[in-house]
């Protein structure tokens, strides 16, 4: 049977990465901008936090000389600079220039997988090492570091307390965004702006500022999701194409969710056990793709139930993927 | 009229589309509070894109704006409502999936939290106030038409605006909601606000305004006194020649007249399971307008749509008579016959939706390319024939007077009415026997329904079926021979267009007037 204690923590570290990546993309929706390119992000964002961190690691002397602060701040702020410009990028080419989201998000996605594996091939040339990764471990050390009475804790520490901080605030952005979606005067501007952007418009709310703004919170937010699963998940390794399809899996779960971030929370560690749940379950390599299927599978029957309900909540915003230009006739 | 206190005056509005459309040229107008100004004009004559820049929507190109003489910039919407300008537009500006009170209150700044059961609160004094029936917490795609309506008007009142423009509000109204909505307009009118109403329709600018403005291409023509003028002197004016108002209902001699259409029985589910046709049963002539009224979504589009092969029928049956003479009669079943086939025995449908591109015509093609929407098919060669689709939108451009460079130029640039024209030119060039016809004339100016009012007893004329599915009460009760009654899917009764009155067809389309139902 299932061990569900390690079980559940497997499940959510796996979760964590999709849950920034659909927080974020829920929030670029919400505008109206459908960004196809969140998993080229999340991709800049690893790479990033990693080209900063590892710029600190080899100006210190010693490895294990880390200031604890700095060997956070740089490469969560790289991150966040990294996968702020992709939004904005993203929000020139189809604010500024009305430019086809769906192209301008698959080319971008393409570019972050790209930009990713460049550098970080050019990274593991400079250290010159004989596998192809770099280890930030000193760095990945911060990042992993838990509560230091969970291990006391049992079972309870295990499940809710054995996380590095960067799980937490996960969480914690996902339900907040949900918050402020449906209980301010923000949050109903930017849904009336993804649903509607013309009475949007008519009602006084700036189409381009909202829609920029969102995009670009809703990449800072996907981009840390990149590093979470750099830092934190896989050891503060990088190799490249290491990150795969999670991005896509992030996207799926907008879907799965239909637009909510908080259930989103919950739905992530769901996709989570799903897509690791050929290593509890004994099976051969053949059956082990198809269960990393799961998680689309998912997605599909959602897709079909959601559709067949038709209820009007349920569907995406009215003109996403559309392009706004007010004297439009 | 001495006391009157200027709200607003444009002078020397100019805008331009792209650099080549004038859609207003040096325009001047003066907007007084406590009166409410018709705006007047044919289709494309610049009414809306002049209140446009009223409420912000557009910047105008050249000229200047006062507002209780001091001069202001509207540079967008958040400026016009500062300046206590609202809009109503000709579509709505909701945002479906919100309640009522969200939409009311988006875009307001207000002060500290944000509290929906505050607003719900005071949009209920504002309904109270003015006689409204509002639920806050409802949701836009719930609501019938005219409480969209007054969802826009109520927001409108919540933010303090105190000139109000109306955009052909009363388009998709009954004449009892249209009574009940100018009964609230000469009330705002009474506490002070200025109002300025767009509409086609001249007996209604008779009833709500107390003084017109004319636009002719773009350009302020003149301005009359309501008390002091006629519908007459109003055409006049809007078209810029001598036009007779009077549509005419011409008797058709014919050798024998005969039975074109027989629909028994007739009952359409749409998707949801919902009954939209309930047990309709009527038949159509030849050589004769028959006219359907009906609160809009009664089933007048199922109905066409079911003759016409594109709508599932759950029972009952549709009989097209290709023949009658003396006692021997051939009859085709058009129950589940190809749309196609139907086509080919002359039964065209067109139907012009709201957003008037929706159905039969593609936006982004030129007028020849859309007449050969309806004959590619022709030949046997596999190289479509351009020559023939392009006499044809020749034709259309030629008769209906389509105001365009060119029938080389994409439907999409033509304004409102002109693509109008090119769709119901386009379904009566295919010589039908049945012509089904809905909102012909929908958000058409004067000059331009006549046209098609014309168009259509010619037909009538040739020994057509017309069906003929309209809005306009008045229109219906002048145009058609006989008038067909739904009410929520049933026939509440057919009437004689000669004898009926439109307080009877009125009251038959609430159901009020009883009939068979």
């Amino acid at each position: 049977m299932l061990d569900v204690v390690s079980f559940v923590p497997r499940a959510v570290a796996q979760s964590v990465p999709l849950l920034y990546g659909s927080t974020g993309e829920i929030i670029t929706e919400k505008s109206g901008n459908l960004n196809l390119g969140i998993p080229g992000v999340m991709y800049v964002g690893g790479i990033c936090g990693v080209i900063g961190s590892f710029l600190y690691e080899r100006s210190l002397a010693n490895p294990s000389d880390i200031n604890a602060l700095l060997g956070i701040l740089i490469p969560v702020c790289c991150c966040l600079v990294g996968s702020l410009l992709m939004g904005l990028l993203y929000c020139f080419l189809t604010v500024t220039l009305r430019a086809n989201q769906n192209v301008t998000g698959l080319a971008m996605t393409t570019f972050g997988v790209g930009f990713g594996n460049f550098f970080g091939g050019s990274l593991i040339k400079l250290t010159g090492a004989q596998v192809p990764s770099i280890a930030l471990s000193a760095t990945s050390n911060l990042f992993r570091r838990a509560l230091p009475f969970a291990s006391s804790l049992g079972w309870f520490g295990q499940v809710f307390l054995s996380y590095g901080f960067l799980a937490y605030i996960a969480f914690a952005v996902a339900f907040a965004a949900s918050y402020v979606l449906e209980n301010t005067r923000v949050g109903l501007q930017l849904r009336a702006v993804g649903e509607d952007p013309s009475t949007a418009d008519a009602a006084g709310i700036n189409i381009t500022r909202y829609k920029y703004v969102a995009t670009c919170l809703g990449c800072m937010i996907a981009g840390l999701g990149g590093l979470y699963y750099v830092m934190d998940y896989a050891n503060g390794v990088w190799s490249n194409d290491a990150f795969g399809d999670r991005g896509w899996l992030a996207l799926a779960l907008v879907i799965f969710t239909i637009w909510r971030p908080k259930v989103s929370a919950i739905a992530s560690i769901l996709f989570g056990g799903l897509y690791i749940l050929y290593v509890f379950i004994p099976s051969g390599p053949a059956v082990k793709e198809l269960y990393k299927m799961l998680p689309y599978v998912v997605t599909i029957v959602v897709l079909v139930i959601s559709s067949l309900r038709n209820k009007r909540e349920n569907q995406p915003p009215e003109s996403l993927g559309l392009p706004y230009f007010r004297e439009n006739r | 009229m001495a006391d009157r206190q200027l709200a607003v005056r444009m002078r020397g509005i100019t805008k331009e589309f792209a650099g080549k459309v004038v859609a207003n040229k040096d325009v001047d107008l003066d907007i007084y509070r406590g009166e409410v100004l018709a705006l007047l004009g044919e289709n494309g004559s610049g009414k809306t894109t002049l209140m446009n820049m009223l409420s912000g929507i557009y910047f105008p190109d050249s000229g200047s704006i006062e507002i209780d003489g001091k001069p202001v910039v509207i540079a967008s919407p958040k400026d016009a409502f500062e300046h206590g300008i609202g809009m109503i537009h000709q579509h709505f500006k909701l945002v479906n999936v919100f309640t009522a009170a969200e939409n009311i209150v988006l875009g307001l700044k207000g002060e500290g939290k944000f509290d929906l059961a505050a607003a719900s609160e005071r949009i209920r004094q504002i309904c109270d106030a003015y006689g409204f029936d509002v639920d806050p917490n409802q949701k836009v795609y719930d609501m019938s038409v005219s409480q969209k309506q007054t969802v826009e008007i109520v927001k409108l009142l919540y933010r303090g605006a105190d000139i109000l423009i109306l955009d052909e509000p009363t388009a998709v109204l009954t004449p009892q909601e249209t009574d009940k909505l100018f009964a609230v307009l000469r009330n705002m009118r009474d506490d002070g606000k200025a109002i300025i109403i767009i509409t086609h329709k001249l007996h209604e600018v008779q009833d709500i305004s107390d003084r017109v403005v004319v636009l002719r291409k773009g350009e302020y023509v003149g301005e009359m006194l309501t008390a002091e003028s006629t519908t007459q002197e109003m055409t006049n004016m809007m078209v810029g020649r001598q036009v007779s108002l009077n549509i005419d209902r011409p008797d058709v001699e014919m050798d024998y007249r005969m039975e074109r259409i027989r629909v028994k029985n007739l009952t359409v589910k749409n998707a949801d399971g919902v009954t939209k046709l309930d047990d309709v049963s009527f038949t159509a002539y030849t050589g004769e307008i028959l006219g359907i009224a009906g609160i809009s979504g009664s089933g007048q589009k199922e109905l066409l749509e079911a003759i016409a092969g594109l709508q599932p029928v759950d029972s009952g049956s549709i009989e097209y008579v290709v023949d009658a003479t003396g006692d021997h009669e051939e009859v085709e079943q058009l129950i589940g016959m190809d749309p196609v086939k139907i086509a080919n025995m002359g039964v065209v449908l067109s139907f012009v939706p709201e957003d008037r591109l929706g159905m039969g015509l593609v936006g982004s093609m030129d007028l020849t390319d859309n007449m050969m929407l309806r004959s590619f098919r022709d030949g046997r060669s596999p190289f479509t024939d351009r020559n023939a689709p392009r006499h044809l939108a020749e034709l259309v451009v030629d008769e209906l007077e389509v105001n365009t460079p060119g029938v080389g130029t994409p439907v999409r640039r033509l304004s409102g009415g002109n693509v109008q024209k090119v769709l119901v030119g386009r379904e009566i060039a295919a010589a039908p026997t049945v012509l089904l016809s809905a909102y012909a004339v929908r958000g058409l100016d004067v000059n331009s329904s006549y046209l098609i009012y014309d168009l259509l007893n010619r037909q009538k004329g040739n020994g057509v079926a017309v069906v003929y599915v309209g809005e306009d009460l008045d229109v219906l009760l002048e145009l058609c021979d006989r008038i067909l009654v739904l009410c929520g899917g049933k026939v509440s009764g057919i009437v004689d267009g000669r004898t009926t009155t439109k307080n009877e067809v009125g009251l038959m389309m609430t159901k009020l007037g009883g009939g068979e139902a």
